[in-house]
């Protein structure tokens, strides 16, 4: 070849590799980054005096003298709020027709607008859904309603896309008893709510209270272990048995060529097949459990992973000197001995390895546990449970509060504490897999 | 069945028109060969022609060969070792082995030495404690490596490491030793010690050992085996093998005219 061209072959072949870890670290930056600092915000963020209200009444939390004060301050605070209200709601009736049917359908959208802001109207009963019982306990959300009361939103299509326009209400309640509420309402927000900054760390471990209104994700973290643990407490046995009979024990021949085949088929196979074999299989036919079940959740998990587990450890297991087996042979150990004593432990960095990175697969595979395990909302269940009851679970659940929830755009930050949560809890398993096999690498060399 | 039974009692290892194949290749040609007690006998001969695997097929190490098989009779201490009722793990407790590369597992000075016995048997700790020093004293590497006893064994020398693979042979009491080129992978001091030893541990225990050099079979045995093509050329007292040998093959050979 000729010179020129080899070092062009060279260059390009640098420049392939630069583009493409460049490509990785785009990637970790756009995508990750954004979901990292989003799912911050559900453990750290300005709360008002409505998320501490609600703290201490659905979880009993917080200090009662100190929000009880708070409580009657803000309650000051918001009464030329309601009193504008209230004087417009008397004054309407005596304005002509006209103006009464342009400030109706405005006037509700305000008062709406504050009712989600600042909660129900002193006096008002309590409403049935809790959601409903506090204004805005997130000062970034509260900012958002803010603004819904202040500007109308419409859309104009008249350059062709839609364009959103903001109009501020304001001036079509100039001269009225609500003309006050605009200016009140911007300048003394913070007066109204008292944002402060939080910390909310048992979000991972909370219940959510009113589909995830508020509340934290903690039944879905717990189901999310149940199944990824119940997934390898099935799985690694199994793994570890069919590998080491791979490799120590089968004989090379048209049956081990199939049944290699199957295990690679296997770990080729679409995760929603699984899911559908699980629910035909475990739950229809084996009746493991009467309906979803962790357990059946945990089988099909089991199932996914399996490939991976056997894959590894026979890797592991072939990487294993075979001069540790003569040794070992040479003194009396048997076949099983041999491989309990001396072969498995020289494995099991490399197993281990396996294990926690399927791990970390099992805890975000969503699609087998849909018709299997989920459910959207659950309860934290107990151990003596784990045959009988479905559970919600991270993967699952944050794609369902991303679709189906009734107020997706209400509990952003759920989703996102939930993503980041669940790739933190995957990027940890992969960090223990490597903290693993350095440290046993380590010990084995001496 | 007197047929099995050892006719010459000085002779700890006795084959007879024994065979070794790899599927339908002969290695080891119908070998008659008397290995006596307590001394040392060396095989030499060029490489391939079989003596590893001579040396293998007497513990039965060869077992773990898909497609190897044996015929004619080998026996050990009396007993044709490829008689059905025999117990392999028995036999290669009996028959310790040392390989030609260091091959401490990857534990513990002291589990590698405690392997054996753990396997064998149930010891106190003190018990163990005593086989494990015995053990590496006898292989000239307790002052080495007394103070360190839980460090890993692969941060051994490997000369350190060789010796060690002699101490765990040792450590299960067996009555005969298998060296296959003990020696090939380590550097001349080391190998001057492992010499040492062999010949320290003669009278106490049957050893041959494989070697494909010549001065060392020379210094360290007894009796001298050379082989050629799987074939047993000339069996004979070391000092005679070298000094007169009786075959013009192995004239050639010891004369370096080829191997
Ligand atoms: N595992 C094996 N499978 C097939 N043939 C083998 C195997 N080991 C050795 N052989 C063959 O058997 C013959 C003798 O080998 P070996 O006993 O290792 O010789 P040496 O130790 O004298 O160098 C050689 O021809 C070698 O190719
Ligand atoms: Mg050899």
């Amino acid at each position: 070849m000729h010179m020129r061209t080899r070092r062009f072959l060279d260059r390009a072949f640098t420049s392939a590799a630069c583009l493409a870890v460049g490509l990785m670290v785009l990637f970790l930056l756009f995508v990750l980054g954004p979901i990292f600092v989003k799912g911050a915000g559900a453990y750290v963020f300005m709360g008002t005096v409505e998320h501490r209200r609600m703290m201490l009444d659905q979880f009993d939390r917080g200090n009662e003298e100190r929000v009880t004060a708070e409580w009657l301050d803000v309650q000051q605070a918001r009464r030329p709020v309601y009193e504008a209200l209230s004087a417009f709601e008397k004054e309407l009736p005596g304005l002509p027709a006209a103006r009464r049917k342009e400030l109706k359908p405005a006037f509700k959208a305000v008062r709406e607008g504050v009712a989600e802001l600042l909660g129900p109207e002193p006096g008002e009963p309590l409403p049935a859904l809790t959601r409903k019982m506090y204004g805005q306990t997130r000062w970034t959300k509260a900012q958002e309603k803010l603004k819904e009361i202040r500007f109308e939103e419409s859309w104009d299509y008249s350059a062709g896309a839609g364009r959103k326009v903001l109009t501020s209400r304001q001036p079509l309640f100039d001269g009225t008893a609500l003309a006050p509420l605009f200016p009140l309402l911007e300048r003394d927000a913070r007066k109204l709510l008292r944002p402060r900054l939080t910390f909310y760390p048992r979000f991972l471990t909370d219940v959510s209270i009113d589909a995830h209104f508020f509340g934290g994700i903690g039944p879905e973290v717990l189901g999310t272990m149940y199944l990824a643990l119940g997934a390898m407490l099935i799985a690694v046995p199994l793994g570890i048995i069919a590998a080491i009979y791979f490799q120590e024990y089968a004989k090379e021949g048209p049956v081990m060529t199939f049944l290699r085949s199957c295990v690679n088929t296997l770990a080729g196979v679409p995760s929603i097949v699984f899911g559908l074999f699980g629910l035909a299989f475990f739950i229809n036919t084996m009746h493991v459990s009467s309906g979803k079940s962790v357990l059946a959740g945990a089988l099909t998990l089991a199932l996914l992973v399996l490939p991976t587990v056997i894959r590894s450890s026979e890797e592991a297991i072939a990487a294993v000197p075979r001069a540790y087996k003569e040794g070992a042979m040479a003194l009396g150990a048997g076949p099983w001995r041999t491989i309990l004593t001396v072969i498995l432990p020289a494995a099991l960095p490399g197993i281990l390895t396996g294990i926690v990175i399927s791990m970390g697969r099992a805890a975000g595979e969503t699609a087998p546990i849909i018709f299997t395990a989920a459910v959207s909302v659950g309860k934290m269940i107990g151990p003596t449970e784990i045959a009988s009851q479905p559970t919600p679970a991270l993967s699952w659940n944050l794609y369902n509060l991303c679709t189906e929830h009734e107020a997706v755009n209400e509990i952003r930050h759920v989703q996102f504490g939930m993503a980041a949560t669940l790739v933190v809890i995957v990027l940890a398993l992969n960090l223990v897999a490597i903290l693993i096999r350095a440290r046993v690498a380590r010990r084995l060399k001496g | 069945m007197t047929d099995t039974v050892k006719q010459n009692v000085e002779a700890h290892v006795e084959a007879r028109g024994f065979s070794v194949y790899y599927g339908s290749q002969e290695a080891v040609k119908k070998v008659d060969l008397a290995i006596p007690s307590c001394q040392v006998t060396a095989i030499i001969g060029p490489s391939g022609c079989g003596k590893s695997t001579f040396l293998r097929a007497i513990n039965r190490m060869n077992d773990l060969i898909t497609g190897c098989h044996t015929q004619g009779e080998l026996f050990f201490d009396g007993q044709n070792v490829y008689s059905g009722d025999v117990d392999t793990a028995v036999v290669r407790r009996r028959i310790g082995m040392v390989f030609q590369k260091p091959n401490p597992f990857p534990k513990s000075i002291y589990d590698n030495v405690a392997y054996g016995p753990r396997l064998h048997g149930s010891y106190s700790r003190r018990q163990l404690d005593a086989i494990v020093e015995e053990s590496l004293v006898d292989a000239a590497l307790w002052d080495e490596v007394k103070d360190r006893l839980e460090k890993n064994a692969l941060g051994l020398s490997g000369g350190q490491a060789q010796r060690l693979c002699l101490a765990r042979a040792l450590a299960v009491k067996p009555e005969m030793l298998l060296m296959d080129e003990p020696t090939s992978a380590l550097d001349p001091k080391a190998t001057a010690r492992i010499e040492e030893l062999i010949v320290q541990l003669r009278g106490r225990y049957t050893i041959a050992i494989v070697t494909h050099n010549m001065q060392q079979a020379a210094r360290v045995s007894d009796m001298t085996a050379f082989f050629y093509e799987g074939n047993l050329v000339e069996f004979d007292a070391t000092k005679d093998l070298f000094t007169r040998p009786r075959e013009k093959r192995t004239e050639d050979y010891i004369t370096g005219r080829f191997g």
